[in-house]
């Protein structure tokens, strides 16, 4: 029995949601292979080699993986996902996009978003946006899994000692082509990954004053996040959105800037070690999750902070 | 261009929902329901594809029991032209549910198939992509812009860090996210025609598919609460509570 983890990558780097999903790989207990698809990315393998826990490495490198394309990586995995009792991914972007596609190749169901593990067969997952969580069960052959990041500690990404080895195959559906991608350049940890989120909401009041939490960051090495109401009013970009529709975090610290704290946003962070609200008005509902509520006009507070910090 | 929607009859997303006493399952006795906001959005998208003509035929379809015709007649009044509820008893999983629209699409061919991303009930993220690979299709998922050219759909999507652009070769299959497009509200006028739009009936062993769920809910629970914490009076206070009581600083 042996489970199969894809590697979230950008063909140079590991990305370290990866040791999060190992660490559910490990929770299942079987032998640990995982699978680098991309292109030039043996880079990746020898990281992935390290991690804690990974016996075996399997590396696909072809042109047709470079973007990671749902159609040619799903008919990769679902080519090899046949030796496997499980198949995880990284519940991000990337693996909510292949993941289902591998299952319905396997003709099995998916489970999404797992956060604990309960058994080899059964795991939790929160559903209504986190307002409750469900237990599944899974009488499927092969366990499809999404793995949500914030659930499981990560494994360390060094010690570990698994064999690469290269594969060959290449699949090139050749029904879809990568035009562009347009990240956003910043220096900041990315929000998945920060220790420390500082976020705002419609009370910044516009995108300008986004500019006030930029210092704070910058002195706690934070990302920058925001609520679903500050990216519906257009203040900043949908990938800045922390919530049940945007990004799920749990930093050590999350500090919550002019939010009110509507469902939809306590459902992306309330897992987050400490939680500090900032906000003028003492009724809202953020500071029922906060841990330190300051209620106080956030224009004077974060100058004040900055400058203390 | 024919296009097909899928839409979902959920949970209204104002509803705060409460887990049952007996904890197997949420309490959706006397609940508001309504239509998947991301099903709506990509009912907009194939209505304004049609209105820009580009789509020449806007087909809605729910799987569900009988309710979920009041979502249909919901989609016939935003636009779309005709509906087909295929009918089955009780909740199913999504893979029973890509089976089931895939013979779907088998049957009407559309030129491209929309869904919502997720539905705001079991928050799966699973269908769309699920179908695309059922019917062999190229997909394009958490779109945040649609553009037809010909046989082609350049596809804009919301990816971890910004934005990537696809191109697909038609048919395909696009999940919408929600900067796709602001839902029209239906007119009273519209309301009513959509009373007289054609609306078809089939069942799932019409199509020929039979399903078992292997997916099992053991149990439902509410999520541990966070309870608050402490007011500060100073970002001076904050600061040295950070400091030295979270030791976060």
């Amino acid at each position: 029995m042996t489970t199969l983890v894809i590697a979230e990558h950008d063909n140079t780097e590991l990305k370290p949601v990866t040791l999060n999903t190992l660490a559910a790989a490990a929770a299942i207990g079987n032998e640990i292979t995982v699978l680098v698809a991309g292109s030039n990315c043996q880079a990746v393998a020898a990281q992935a080699a390290q991690a804690a826990g990974v016996a075996k490495v399997l590396v696909a490198e072809d042109g047709a993986y470079e973007h990671q394309l749902a159609e040619n990586v799903s008919a990769l995995v679902t080519e090899l996902g046949g030796g496997y009792s499980h198949i995880l991914f990284p519940a991000t972007g990337n693996g909510k996009n292949i993941a289902p596609r591998v299952a319905a190749g396997l003709d099995v169901n998916q489970i999404s978003e797992i956060i604990s593990v309960e058994s080899a067969d059964t795991f939790t997952r929160p559903i209504y946006a986190g307002n409750a969580i469900a237990t599944v069960q899974s009488e499927d052959a092969i366990k499809v899994i999404t793995v949500r990041a914030t659930g499981f500690d990560a494994v360390a990404a060094e010690g570990g000692s698994g064999a690469v080895d290269s594969i060959g195959s290449a699949h090139d559906i050749g029904s879809s082509r990568h035009v562009e991608d347009k990240l956003a350049v910043s220096d900041r940890p990315e929000l998945t990954a920060a220790s420390v989120v500082i976020s705002g909401g419609r009370g910044m009041g516009n995108g300008e004053n986004f500019a006030l939490l930029d210092g704070i960051a910058d002195k706690l090495g934070a990302a920058v996040g925001a609520s679903r109401a500050a990216v519906d009013a257009g203040f900043v970009p949908n990938d800045m959105q922390v919530g049940q529709t945007g990004k799920i975090v749990a930093p050590n610290l999350y500090i919550a800037v002019g939010i009110s704290g509507a469902i939809q946003h306590l459902a992306g962070m309330k897992d987050s070690k400490v939680i500090v609200a900032i906000n003028k008005d003492e009724d809202a509902p953020i500071f029922q999750v906060a841990d330190y509520g300051l209620v106080a006009d956030l224009f004077e507070t974060l100058p004040q902070l900055e400058a203390a910090l | 261009m024919k296009v097909l929607v899928a839409v979902k009859r959920v949970i209204d997303y104002n509803v705060r929902v409460r887990v049952k006493s007996d904890n197997t399952d949420v309490d959706l006795a006397n609940t508001k329901m309504a239509i998947n906001p991301f099903c709506e959005i990509a009912v907009e998208e194939a209505v304004r594809l049609k209105e820009k003509g580009v789509a020449t035929e806007v087909v809605v379809v729910s799987i569900g029991d009988k309710a979920c015709q009041e979502q249909l007649r919901t989609s016939l009044a935003l636009g779309a032209d005709r509906a087909i509820q295929v009918e089955v008893n009780g909740a199913m999983d999504p893979l029973s549910i890509a089976k089931l629209l895939n013979k779907v699409v088998e049957k009407e061919q559309p030129g491209l198939i929309l869904l919502g991303k997720q539905a705001i009930d079991s928050d799966n993220n699973q269908t769309g992509q699920m179908l695309a690979a059922l019917a062999g299709l190229p997909q394009a998922t958490f779109a945040s812009e649609v553009v037809i050219d010909g046989d082609k759909a350049t596809v804009t999507r919301e990816i971890d860090g910004g934005l990537q652009t696809l191109e697909l070769s038609l048919p395909a299959v696009v999940t919408t996210d929600l900067r796709l497009n602001e839902p029209r509200y239906a007119s009273l006028p519209n309301i009513m025609k959509a009373k007289r739009k054609p609306l078809e009936v089939i069942s799932a062993e019409d199509l020929g598919v039979s399903v078992t769920a292997k997916l099992k809910t053991l149990r439902v629970d509410n999520p541990p609460s966070r309870s608050a914490g402490i007011k500060v009076d100073s970002v001076e206070q904050l600061i040295d509570k950070l400091k030295n009581e979270a030791k976060v600083l």
